[in-house]
């Protein structure tokens, strides 16, 4: 019998997510990560009981027996003996109604170890793309390039800021970064001479919009190993849309074929992004709010790493999200979700970025609380050499952490650096209640400050399309887990 | 076996509380931006 005692006080609400997925009942636990599966009576009493606590803040057997008496056509008695004794049995092993931790200090040392940094190489671009953060490529400032100068100064900066840390990461980015190839194919033979004098490793990746992807770059990346993000928002009609070139001419026909023979030569690419990858991402807005169209288009196209995540629009862009579009964009997920299945049992899976959870090996809680480590894990250079806590924050002048050009270029601007520091899941009011705080980490700082002005204060619609990805994503793996079953 | 309740994962994420922290894994990224890898999509390299 569920032993109601211990769980008095015990927030439900935060600490164990009930929902129909599809034709499952799906219980997880948020602190200690299990998942299970529910028959009806089961999620019913739940679903009781996480009621209970939101109206009257404690749980009691009595009470739990006058909920089910008032909604009637209950399970018997019995039945709901077996399901208490059965949820005691979870309750006991750790997997159901588990404790959070209590809330860890994370320490860090003084000056902080950046282990990554972004290079924006070009702060110019050839496409126009209607929704782009960058300004169309200039971050608010003028077309530049980043000199060969200012990216050795970059690798070195990262490489003593990693201090004992041995692998570091360093993104080539833009605007577009193969329009200033020259310094990228330099910096790669830059960097990989400086990191092994140091007995440390590079791993770079490369963000691209394929316009210029020729076969002579295509095999620079493929000897260098260098991990590919390859920008593709799905139907040519959407694509054209939103991402054409200055003269309005769309880019889908150029940029699919080089997108194509690209990703063909890395047919064994991790879904994690381990090892040398590609990706190909999308950004899908009110345009296309059936965006599972896109995801399929993709995979039709021979894509296999696909991920098309949701436009951060302020609301006087045409294609921001209105009110309406949510519950469109909840089928759009589910519908995915199916298809992917279908697709899996067909032999013909692809992977969808956002519903790839690793249950259980995934990131410890360590960092899922911290996130992202954008402003002292991670940051970005611009052109000139500015740094900044992530390539969101690159132009605004408030967020300049220091530069490579200062004195010191490991000394980053101290109080700025801690207040990404302490930006985290429980300094964020709207993560406490939330059963997917460990799975989103509190969202994007970009994201969150451009809407709300506050790191602290989360981008609402973005928690809302996040849970909902999880919801579908716990359901893909199960199903996936249980096709396994049966197939073996 | 139990009869109503079938558990799919059976994890101890609040346990890596103690166990981990290490800083090797890869920098993960929350936006819609860049898929480097969110936290969400993370696996541990340990």
């Amino acid at each position: 019998m569920l032993n109601f005692k211990e769980l008095e006080g015990y927030n439900f609400q935060k600490n164990v997510h009930c929902f129909q997925q599809g034709d499952l009942l799906i219980g997880y636990d948020v602190n200690s990560g299990s998942i299970h599966l529910l028959d009806e009576e089961t999620f019913t009493i739940l679903k009781t009981l996480e009621s209970l606590y939101s109206t009257e803040g404690h749980l009691s057997q009595e009470a739990l027996a006058r909920e089910l008496r008032l909604a009637g056509n209950l399970p018997n008695n019995e039945t709901v003996s077996e399901i208490l004794a059965e949820l005691e049995e979870l309750r006991q092993e750790g997997t159901l109604f588990s404790r959070e931790p209590e809330k860890i200090a994370a320490v860090y040392p003084e000056k902080p170890i950046v282990k990554a940094i972004c290079l924006h190489v070009a702060h110019d671009c050839n496409l126009r793309c209607e929704y782009c953060f960058a300004g169309t490529g200039a971050f608010g400032g003028s077309r530049t390039l980043m000199d060969l100068e200012t990216g050795k100064r970059g690798i070195d900066f990262v490489l003593a800021a990693s201090r004992h840390r041995n692998h570091c990461e360093v993104d080539f980015f833009g605007g577009e970064p193969l329009i200033n190839f020259g310094v990228v194919k330099a910096l790669v033979d830059y960097g990989k001479k400086a990191a092994r004098a140091q007995n440390k490793t590079i791993k770079f990746t490369l963000t691209t919009n394929g316009v210029l992807l020729n076969e002579a770059i295509q095999n620079f990346l493929e000897e260098e190993e260098i991990s590919v993000v390859l920008s593709l928002d799905g139907r040519p009609e959407i694509h054209d849309r939103m991402r054409p070139h200055a003269d309005g001419r769309g880019s889908y026909g150029e940029v699919v074929p080089r997108i194509q023979q690209f990703t063909s030569l890395r047919p064994k690419t991790s879904p994690y992004a381990i090892g040398t990858y590609y990706y190909v991402r999308g950004t899908y807005t009110h345009f296309n709010c059936d965006f599972d169209r896109d995801v399929l288009h993709m995979a039709d196209l021979g894509i296999r790493q696909i991920s098309v995540e949701p436009v951060v629009a302020g609301p006087q862009d045409p294609y921001a999200f209105q009110e309406g579009d949510l519950a469109e964009i909840y089928d759009a997920y589910d519908r995915l979700g199916e298809e992917i299945l279908e697709r899996q049992a067909q032999g013909r899976g692809f992977n969808f970025f956002h519903f790839n959870v690793a249950l259980d090996n995934g990131p410890c809680l360590p960092k899922r609380l911290s996130g992202c480590g954008a402003g002292h894990e991670y940051v970005a250079v611009s052109p000139e050499g500015d740094l900044y806590p992530c390539h969101q924050f690159v132009g605004q002048e408030a967020f300049k952490l220091g530069s490579l050009y200062n004195q010191d270029p490991l000394d980053l601007k101290a109080d700025l650096v801690q207040e990404f520091r302490a930006a985290n899941i429980y300094a964020k009011p709207a993560c406490q209640d939330c059963w997917a705080r460990f799975s989103c980490s509190g969202g994007c700082h970009a994201a969150n400050t451009a809407f709300t002005q506050k790191l602290t204060e989360v981008y609402e619609l973005g928690c809302k399309l996040q849970r909902k990805r999880l919801e579908v994503a716990l359901y893909v793996k199960i199903k996936g887990i249980q096709q396994n079953r049966d197939e073996l | 076996m139990a009869k109503h309740i079938q558990t799919v994962v059976k994890a101890n994420l609040s346990a890596t509380v103690k166990t981990g922290g290490c800083g090797n894994c890869q920098t993960s990224c929350q936006s819609a931006c860049k898929t480097s890898c969110t936290v969400g999509n993370q696996v541990c390299v340990k």
